[in-house]
C-alpha cells in the first residue's frame, strides 16, 4: 500500500503532498523535510529505494523534481518504480511538456490527475487515455 | 460586495506569492489573502467560495495554517453543482483527516452523493470516501459502497473496488459482506476493474481465512486463465508498458495467486505452468519485465516445493546479479536472503556474484551482500570465503570496517578448521582493524592461544613481526603483549618452528623493546599499559639479563597519576627486588584456559560476566584491592581444574595461582564476592547452588549465584582485562603479604587420615542423603563428599536441584549432579559430588545446611534441614 506521495524540488519545497495514512500537520511537515534530506543527498548511481522508519521510499528525480512514494516494506519496488514513470507520463501528456511551474499553478488539476490514478494507496487504472480524459477534468474551472 | 473578495484569482495570487523575495514578504502577502477569506467566509459568500477554497489549497500546501476553512469544504459539498462538489471534496481530502470530528458532518452529504443520478458525482463520492474515511463513516456507508461495485458503469466499479479495501481495513468484520460481488469483479474484461477487484480480493484474503478457502477453491483456475490471456494478448497500444501489456495487472495477477497458492499444494500445481510460462518468456531488458520477474520469483518461492521453478527462481536470481542496474542487483539480494532458507543449495552456485557484490559503491548493496555471504559460510567454503573479506577489508570505508570486521571474526570463530588458521586469520584481522575489534574477540583469541600449545611459539613469534610493521591497531598490541610475556622465551630462542616459518632471531632486549614501546605509546590505554607492566614482570623473570632493565621501565610508572599503573608499578618493583626467590612460581607459564567453559559461558552470558568483571574492576582501582584479601582466601577452592605444580610454593601458592585460570570468568567470579557484600559467598542457599546444566565443571556455579546480583556498574569494559591481572595483581600483593608471615614455615606434613564413617545427612519421609566421605593425601583442610540422593515415595522427582551453604570458615564447592530426575522407591539415584575445605581444620567441624527442591506432578515441593552429624575430624 503506498503511504503517501510526494513531488518536491531540490529546495525542498513541496509541490505534491498527498497522504493516504492519518499525520497531523506538523508531523507532515517532518515527514516532508525528512524524506527530502534522505532523497536530494543520494549519489544517482545509488539504487532507488531507500529504507525510511519502518517503511521505504521509492524515489526518482525528474528534471528538478523528485518523485518519492512511501510504500510497505513487502511491495515491489520495481513495480512502484513503473508507477512514478507512468504518473510522470501521464502529467506529461495532460500538460504537454510539463514543467515544474504547470504543477505550481495547476495544482488543483494534478491532484485530480492523481485521485485518477491512485485511491485509497492502490493503483487504479492502469490506462492514461482514461486518466487524462476522465470526466472530472473535462469541466472547466472559472478560478 | 466585499471589495477585497473579488479581487485576486487563483493564479494572481500564486504569482504574487512566487514574486516575494523574501520569507517576511511571503508572510505578508499570505496573511492578507488569509484575511480576505476569512471575511468572506464571514459574509456566506457564494459566488467565490470554490475560488477562496482553492486558494486556502494553495496555503496550505506552502505549510500555513488553514483550519478555519474546514467548514466551508463542507458547504461546497452540500453545494448542488459538480464544480463546486468537485473542489468541495478535493479541499476536504487535503485540509482534513480522518481523526478530524468535523469528518461526521460530511457523512450525510456523501451518502446522498452516492446515491446521486449523476454518475460523475457518485464517482467524486466515492473517491473522497476511499481516501480519508474514518471507521465509522465505513460502517455507515458500507451497504452504498457494496451496492455500487455493481453499477453499470466500469470507472464507478473500480473507484468502489479501492474504497471497499480501505473499509475493510477500517472495520474488518465487514469482510464478509464483499466476498460474493468480489468473485463477479474477477471475471471482468475492463483492466481497471479487474486490477481493482484483485488488489480487494487480495486484502480480502488477508483480513478472512474463510474469504481465503472460498476464493482458492472457486477462483484460482480463472485467474490462472486470466493471466495466461493476458500473457498472451496481443499488442495493445493503450496498456502497453515497454512492448509488455499492462505490467500491472501482471504483478497483481502474481500476487494474489501467491496468496492463494500459499500452504496449498492444489492450488500450487494449477499455477505451475503459468509461472513457468511467465518466467521464461518474459523480457528481462527494461524495468517493467523485471518487475515481473521480480514478483513471479517472489510467487514461486512462496508456494508449495516444485524443485524445478524453484531452480528456474533461482537461476533468475543470479542474472539478476549481474546486471549492471543497481535496482535490480539489490532487489536480487533481498531476494536471495529468503531464499537460502528454501534452497541453499542453489545460492551457493552465486557466492562469486555475491561476493563482488561486497565490493560495489553502493552502501545499501554491500550491506546486504555482506549479511548474505555471512549466512552461505559453511566448513567447506569457509577458507576462500575468508580470504576474500580479509582482502576486501583493506580497502574498505571506514564505516563499512565495523560491520565487516565483525562478520569477519563471527565467520572465523563459527568455522575455523584448524587453530593455526584461527590464528592466522585473527591476527590478519587484528593488524588491518583491530580498533574495530570487540573485547569479547580478542579475549576468545586469547584463550585459543593459550590451548593450541603446539602453536605458541608460532604465534608469538607471528606477532611480534606484526607489531614491527603496524603497532595502531589497540587490540593488536594488547594480544601481542600478552603473548610476548607468556612466551617470550619461545620467541627468543625459535622453539616449536614451524615449518611455514622463516626463522628471525630475537634478541631478549628486542623483545622487551617491544612490550616497552607499548607503554611508552602515547596512544596507548590503560588497558595495554598495564597489560604490558605485567608481560614486562613476566620477561624479568624469564629473561634474568634484562630483569635491570626491566625494573628502571617499571619504576617509572611509580608516580603514575593512574592508580592502577602505580599500584602494579610499585608492586612488580617490589617483586623484582626483594622477592627473586617466589618471582619464578609466581609468573610461570598459565594453565591452559577452559575453552569450553570459557566459550559456553561467552555465548550464553556474556553480559553478566563482562558486568560481573566490571564490578570487580570498578572496585580495585579505587584501592579496594586490600579488602579482597580476606575473600581471596576463601576462593582457594574454585581452582578445581589447576594441574599439578611444579613450583616449591605447596597447595597454597598453587590455588592462589588458580585464581589466575579462565581469566575472564573465575576470576570475575571470584571477585564477584567481594564487591556484592562478603557475604554473597556464604549466603544461605545461594552458595553452591548447583542448576544442573551440562555446562562445563567448577566455575558456573559461583558464577550463576553471582550473576543473580546484578551489579550496578557495567560501563567499565576498558577494565575487563585488567581484572583478569587485577586478580592477579591482588593475588600478588596478598601473596607477599601471606608469604611474608607464612614463608619460614614450612607446610604442614601431608596428613593422610583414616577413612571416614558414611553418614545419613538428611533423611525426611520421601527422600534421603548419603555422604561418603574421602581426603585426598596431603590435604587435611579439603575433604571430598559424594552425595547420594534416593527417592522414598512412590512418585517420581523432577527437576531436582540440591543447594547447599556453609558458614564463612568453611568454603562449599559443589560439581553437576548426575541428573535432576529421581525415579521413585528408590528404582535409581542421583549422585552429587561436593568438597568442602575446612579453614579451621580440627578446631571446628563441618556444618551444613540443605535445600532441596523437586518437583512432584508439576507441584513444587522444598525440603530444607541442617546436617550436624558430621564427622569430628574432618
Amino acid at each position: 500500500m503506498i503511504r503517501f506521495i510526494l513531488l518536491q524540488n531540490r529546495q525542498g519545497k513541496t509541490r505534491l503532498a498527498k497522504y493516504y495514512v492519518p499525520l497531523e500537520d506538523s508531523e507532515k511537515h517532518k515527514v516532508e523535510y525528512e524524506v527530502h534530506r534522505l532523497v536530494v543527498n543520494r549519489d544517482p548511481k545509488f539504487t532507488n529505494f531507500v529504507e525510511f522508519r519502518t517503511h521505504k521510499v521509492i524515489y526518482r528525480r525528474y528534471a528538478g523534481l523528485f518523485f518519492s512514494l512511501c510504500v510497505d516494506i513487502t511491495d515491489n519496488e520495481l513495480a512502484y518504480l513503473e508507477c512514478i514513470h507512468l504518473f510522470v507520463e501521464i502529467l506529461d501528456h495532460f500538460f504537454s511538456n510539463v514543467c515544474e511551474l504547470d504543477l505550481v499553478f495547476n495544482f488543483h488539476k494534478v491532484y485530480l490527475i492523481l485521485d485518477e490514478f491512485i485511491l485509497a494507496g492502490e493503483l487504479q487504472e492502469t490506462s492514461k487515455r482514461v486518466c487524462i480524459f476522465s470526466y472530472a477534468l473535462t469541466i472547466p474551472y472559472i478560478l | 460586495m466585499n471589495p477585497f473578495s473579488s479581487g485576486t484569482r487563483l493564479r494572481d495570487m500564486i504569482r504574487a506569492i512566487r514574486a516575494c523575495k523574501t520569507a517576511a514578504e511571503e508572510r505578508a502577502v499570505v496573511r492578507k489573502e488569509c484575511a480576505a477569506i476569512r471575511a468572506a467566509i464571514n459574509e456566506n459568500d457564494q459566488d467565490y467560495r470554490h475560488r477562496n477554497l482553492a486558494k486556502l489549497m494553495f496555503i496550505h500546501m506552502l505549510g500555513y495554517p488553514t483550519h478555519f476553512g474546514q467548514m466551508e469544504c463542507l458547504k461546497l459539498i452540500a453545494s448542488p453543482g459538480f464544480p463546486e462538489k468537485r473542489i468541495g471534496y478535493l479541499g476536504l481530502m487535503l485540509l482534513l483527516d480522518e481523526r478530524q470530528e468535523v469528518l461526521m458532518l460530511v457523512t450525510n452529504s456523501v451518502k446522498q452523493d452516492l446515491n446521486h443520478t449523476n454518475q460523475y458525482i457518485v464517482g467524486l463520492a466515492l473517491c473522497a470516501l476511499g481516501n480519508i474515511c474514518s471507521a465509522e463513516m465505513a460502517r455507515d456507508l458500507a451497504p452504498e459502497v457494496e451496492r455500487l461495485l455493481q453499477f453499470r458503469d466500469p470507472n464507478i466499479r473500480k473507484k468502489a473496488a479501492l474504497c471497499s479495501i480501505r473499509i475493510i481495513k477500517k472495520v474488518p468484520d465487514l469482510a464478509e459482506n464483499f466476498i460474493n460481488p468480489v468473485a463477479a469483479l474477477l471475471k471482468e474484461k475492463h483492466h481497471g476493474v479487474l486490477i481493482t477487484g484483485i488488489q480487494l480480493c487480495t486484502d480480502l484474503c488477508k483480513v478472512s481465512p474463510e474469504a481465503l478457502e472460498y476464493f482458492r477453491k472457486k477462483c484460482t483456475d480463472g485467474l490462472v486463465r486470466t493471466l495466461r490471456d493476458l500473457v498472451n494478448s496481443p499488442y495493445a497500444p493503450e496498456y502497453d508498458i515497454a512492448g509488455i501489456t499492462d505490467p500491472f495487472l501482471h504483478i497483481r495477477l502474481l500476487k494474489l495467486l501467491r496468496v492463494l497458492g500459499q500452504g496449498d499444494a492444489d492450488a500450487s500445481d494449477a499455477m505451475n505452468d503459468i509461472l513457468a510460462q511467465v518466467a521464461t518468456k518474459t523480457e528481462s531488458n527494461k524495468n517493467a519485465g523485471n518487475a515481473i520477474l521480480y514478483e513471479c520469483v517472489e510467487t514461486i518461492m512462496s508456494i508449495e516445493d516444485n524443485g524445478g521453478l524453484r531452480v528456474l527462481a533461482i537461476n533468475i536470481l543470479g542474472r539478476f546479479l549481474s546486471n549492471r542496474d543497481n535496482n535490480i542487483r539489490y532487489v536480487a539480494l533481498n531476494m536471495l536472503m529468503r531464499a537460502i532458507t528454501v534452497d541453499a543449495q542453489a545460492v551457493q552456485r552465486h557466492r562469486a556474484t555475491i561476493l563482488e557484490c561486497v565490493k560495489d559503491s553502493d552502501a545499501s548493496i554491500r550491506k546486504r551482500a555482506l549479511e548474505l555471504v555471512y549466512l552461505l559460510v559453511n566448513e567447506s567454503n569457509v577458507k576462500p570465503l575468508t580470504k576474500e573479506l580479509v582482502d576486501y577489508l583493506e580497502v574498505s570505508d571506514q564505516d563499512f570496517k565495523g560491520d565487516l570486521t565483525a562478520k569477519i571474526c563471527s565467520i572465523i570463530e563459527k568455522f575455523s578448521p584448524e587453530k593455526i588458521w584461527y590464528i592466522d586469520q585473527m591476527l590478519k584481522v587484528l593488524t588491518e582493524a583491530g580498533n574495530f575489534v570487540k573485547d569479547e574477540v580478542w579475549h576468545a583469541l586469547v584463550v585459543v592461544i593459550s590451548n593450541a600449545s603446539d602453536l605458541h611459539g608460532y604465534t608469538v613469534r607471528a606477532l611480534f613481526r606484526a607489531l614491527q610493521t603496524t603497532a595502531e591497531q589497540e587490540s593488536l598490541v594488547r594480544v601481542a603483549v600478552w603473548c610476548i610475556g607468556e612466551y617470550g622465551d619461545l620467541l627468543v630462542n625459535n622453539a616449536g618452528m614451524l615449518n611455514v616459518e622463516d626463522p628471525i632471531t630475537v634478541t631478549e632486549s628486542d623483545a622487551v623493546d617491544v612490550v616497552e614501546s607499548a607503554i611508552k605509546r602515547h596512544a596507548s590505554d590503560l588497558t595495554t599499559k598495564s597489560m604490558a607492566l605485567i608481560a614486562l614482570l613476566k620477561l624479568s623473570s624469564r629473561f634474568p639479563s634484562c630483569s635491570g632493565r626491566i625494573k628502571d621501565i617499571v619504576v617509572q610508572h611509580k608516580g603514575s597519576l593512574v592508580l592502577e599503573l602505580q599500584q602494579r608499578s610499585l608492586e612488580f618493583n617490589s617483586i623484582i627486588e626483594k622477592h627473586q626467590n617466589i618471582r619464578s612460581a609466581l609468573v610461570e607459564r598459565m594453565p591452559v584456559l577452559d575453552e569450553a567453559s570459557f566459550g559456553g559461558r561467552r555465548a550464553s552470558s556474556l553480559p553478566n560476566t563482562v558486568s560481573t568483571s566490571n564490578g570487580t574492576a570498578v572496585k580495585l582501582p579505587n584501592g579496594v584491592a586490600k579488602s579482597s584479601a580476606a575473600p581471596l582466601v576463601d576462593l582457594l577452592d574454585l581452582s578445581d581444574d589447576v594441574p599439578a605444580p611444579s613450583s616449591s610454593g605447596g597447595d597454597f601458592l598453587q590455588d592462589l595461582l588458580g585464581v589466575d585460570l579462565a581469566p575472564a570468568t573465575q576470576s570475575e567470579g571470584t571477585s564477584q564476592a567481594p564487591k556484592a557484600g562478603t557475604d554473597v559467598l556464604l549466603d544461605l542457599l545461594s552458595i553452591g547452588s548447583n542448576p544442573a546444566q551440562d555446562n562445563s565443571v567448577s566455575t558456573p556455579d559461583i558464577l550463576s549465584s553471582a550473576q543473580d546480583h546484578k551489579p550496578a556498574i557495567a560501563s567499565l569494559d576498558v577494565l575487563a582485562a585488567p581484572s583478569l591481572t587485577q586478580a592477579s595483581s591482588s593475588t600478588a600483593s596478598n601473596m607477599m603479604d601471606l608469604l611474608d608471615g607464612f614463608a619460614p614455615a614450612p607446610p604442614k606434613p601431608a596428613n593422610n587420615g583414616p577413612a571416614y564413617p558414611s553418614i545419613v545427612a538428611f533423611e525426611s519421609s520421601s527422600l534421603r542423603l548419603t555422604f561418603n566421605f574421602s581426603k585426598q593425601p596431603g590435604n587435611p583442610q579439603t575433604t571430598t563428599i559424594s552425595g547420594t540422593f534416593t527417592n522414598l515415595s512412590s512418585n517420581v522427582f523432577t527437576d531436582f536441584v540440591f543447594q547447599a551453604a556453609v558458614p564463612k570458615f568453611l568454603q562449599l564447592h559443589l560439581d553437576p549432579a548426575s541428573g535432576n530426575s529421581l525415579p521413585a522407591s528408590g528404582n535409581g539415584t542421583i549422585t552429587q559430588s561436593l568438597k568442602v575445605t575446612n579453614s579451621q581444620h580440627g578446631k571446628k567441624p563441618l556444618v551444613m545446611r540443605l535445600r532441596i527442591a523437586y518437583k512432584v506432578d508439576g507441584k513444587d515441593v522444598l525440603e530444607e534441614g541442617q546436617i550436624n552429624n558430621f564427622p569430628r575430624d574432618l
